[in-house]
């Protein structure tokens, strides 16, 4: 993900940009002329078009702090797995260590988020709300994955629309009470899809063309944990923001449940990890 | 009912513990015509009795499709009727465009029954003058709900209201047993032979009653005119005895011949009920 430039306020970069210090609104002299009539305003006071200004228009620009990396997930068998990291980014610094981006929603629904984390802990407190409210109906009926995912979908279009993002990219995996499997995807402007294997951010390029090529939906659960592991082995060779300790989540229509972390057997004694620079033409 | 002391409004209590406002809209619902439901283990089926004005109007309706999945019969005052309606089906279009899945019946049901409960606790409010059945098919099944002006709801597997309910509620109590393992021929079958129960003049036909059928496999589906007439033509065939079933011989209306004849208007009551 790109993280756009801070804005600049330099007048001389950006004509018509009110000084700091100025402070619009303020009663307009131009209003009432030599005779003392009043003229209606007409729309031609200075405003300011900032975040930071008191006054004037809003605007809501986010940029992510604390992102997290990719997120895959297949369906195979007997419903679905789905498996991240545990990093939280700062920027380039690999800052949190023990971060989890996947969460078990009600009882048969895992969600995973890549981007912004805080923004993703809002969104499960949003399910929380769904899931307690659900409880307390005590009526047997439950939030299934496809209605958790058309109910995100439209949390994050809004929001999209509102110019506030949650700067997320959302997993949905589930198994419906009738026994079929889940599995959408939500981007951070509110498109959403389903497949039978998504995957976020970095995975969409390295993942999914292995999934495209090995997964299919009766597969078992150990040929899908292996294909899993293998592109999760890829994401973290490839992948600058990314370390060697991840989860795995797997739902059947028994339930929901997410591993504990792990890491996995990775191999840097090629010659060109030891001495990267030496076909490098240049190179000192 | 004889008029009493601390009725006025309907925030005033009765030395008794009764609210008598909230009595007399529970009454307007006895005035309309009668309607009753019949939950099935995968259908619920909805039949009225439509009344007319006057000789000159059309029936007045009483069944509403809400969604594909749920539709309402009314008692009482039809204006009611209609702003509960389009409540229940804004509801049920709001939940399919957030979730994308039809509304649990019940939890409408619950809605509707708080919203009801509202209008007897404001002073500057009346309750709703009108008795619903909400017949639906959800994830948890085929369910029949009754909804009255006091805000109480109930689930029920049979039931009537409206004018002379009783009789038909009394059909409903000798057969309701059998409804889990009926067809949904049977069940409109015996949501008609209940029906015929609170007819004044006994006979139903194609134009004075209107059927609804919702669960499994089907639609909220309202029955009227032509296709309700196989099922009239199948139940005046039971009552003149050609087939012996044990339905047939249990109808208290079997051997007499009614006279067929449509609803008259003059002995109705105020035209804003049905």
């Amino acid at each position: 993900m790109m993280r756009p430039d801070a804005p600049n306020y330099s007048p001389l970069l950006n004509p018509g940009v009110v000084p700091q210090g100025f402070v619009p609104f303020q009663t307009n002299p131009g209003n009432v002329d030599a005779n003392g009539a009043v003229h209606p305003l007409a729309g031609g006071q200075p405003f300011v078009v900032c975040a930071h200004q008191p006054t004037g228009p809003h605007t809501h620009t986010q940029y992510p702090y604390v992102t997290g990396t990719s997120v895959l997930a297949i369906k195979y068998k007997d419903g679905i797995m789905m498996a991240c990291d545990t990093l939280g980014s700062y920027g380039s610094t690999k800052r949190y260590k023990s971060v989890e981006r996947m969460s078990v929603v009600g009882q048969s629904t895992v969600i995973g988020a890549s981007g912004e984390y805080s923004d993703f802990k809002y969104i499960l407190n949003l399910l929380d709300d769904l899931t307690t409210h659900d409880y307390c109906l005590d009526d047997g009926q439950q939030l299934s994955p496809k209605e958790i995912c058309s109910y995100l979908t439209r949390v994050l279009y809004n929001r999209r629309n509102k110019f506030d993002p949650l700067w997320n990219s959302l997993v949905v995996g589930g198994v419906s009470p009738k026994g079929e499997s889940f599995l959408g995807m939500i981007s951070m402007i509110g498109t959403a899809y389903t497949d039978s294997h998504v995957a976020t951010g970095f995975g969409a390029h390295l993942a999914r063309p292995l999934f495209r090529e090995k997964q299919y939906d009766d597969m078992p659960e150990d040929e899908a944990k292996a294909l899993l592991e293998d592109a999760l082995r890829v994401c973290y060779y490839r992948d600058k923001q990314s370390i060697n300790k991840f989860q795995m989540a797997k739902v059947t229509k028994d339930g929901a449940s997410i591993s504990q972390p792990y890491a996995l057997a990775t191999a840097w004694h090629y010659e060109a990890f030891v001495n990267p620079t030496a076909a490098a033409i240049g190179s000192w | 009912m004889f008029r009493n002391q601390y009725d006025t409004d309907v925030v005033t209590w009765s030395p008794a513990g009764r609210i008598h406002q909230i009595e007399y809209a529970m009454e307007a619902v006895k005035q309309g015509s009668a309607a009753v439901g019949l939950q099935g283990k995968d259908y619920v089926v909805l039949a009225t009795l439509k009344r007319a004005a006057s000789e000159l109007s059309a029936y007045q309706r009483k069944l509403f499709k809400i969604d594909d999945h749920m539709g309402i019969a009314i008692a009482g005052l039809t204006a009611d009727g209609r702003v509960l309606s389009r409540y229940m089906r804004s509801e049920c279009i709001n939940h399919r465009f957030v979730y994308e899945s039809p509304l649990n019946v019940g939890r409408l049901v619950c809605q509707v029954a708080d919203k009801s409960q509202v209008n007897t606790q404001r002073s500057w409010k009346r309750p709703y003058g009108v008795g619903l059945l909400v017949g639906g098919y959800d994830a948890t099944g085929a369910h029949l709900y009754y909804t009255c002006p006091s805000g109480n709801y109930f689930e029920y597997k049979a039931m009537a209201m409206g004018a002379r309910s009783q009789a038909a509620k009394t059909y409903l109590e000798r057969k309701f047993e059998t409804f889990e393992s009926c067809s949904l021929d049977e069940l409109i079958r015996h949501a008609l032979f209940s029906l015929k129960e609170s007819c004044t003049e006994g006979d139903l036909n194609s134009k004075n009653c209107s059927v609804a059928v919702v669960g499994i496999d089907k639609d909220f589906e309202i029955l009227e005119g032509d296709a309700i007439q196989p099922y009239i033509n199948d139940m005046e065939a039971e009552d003149s005895g050609a087939m012996e079933t044990a339905d047939a011989a249990a109808v208290g209306t079997e051997g007499g011949e009614e006279p067929p004849a449509p609803e008259a208007g003059g002995d109705e009551p105020a035209p804003m009920e049905s």
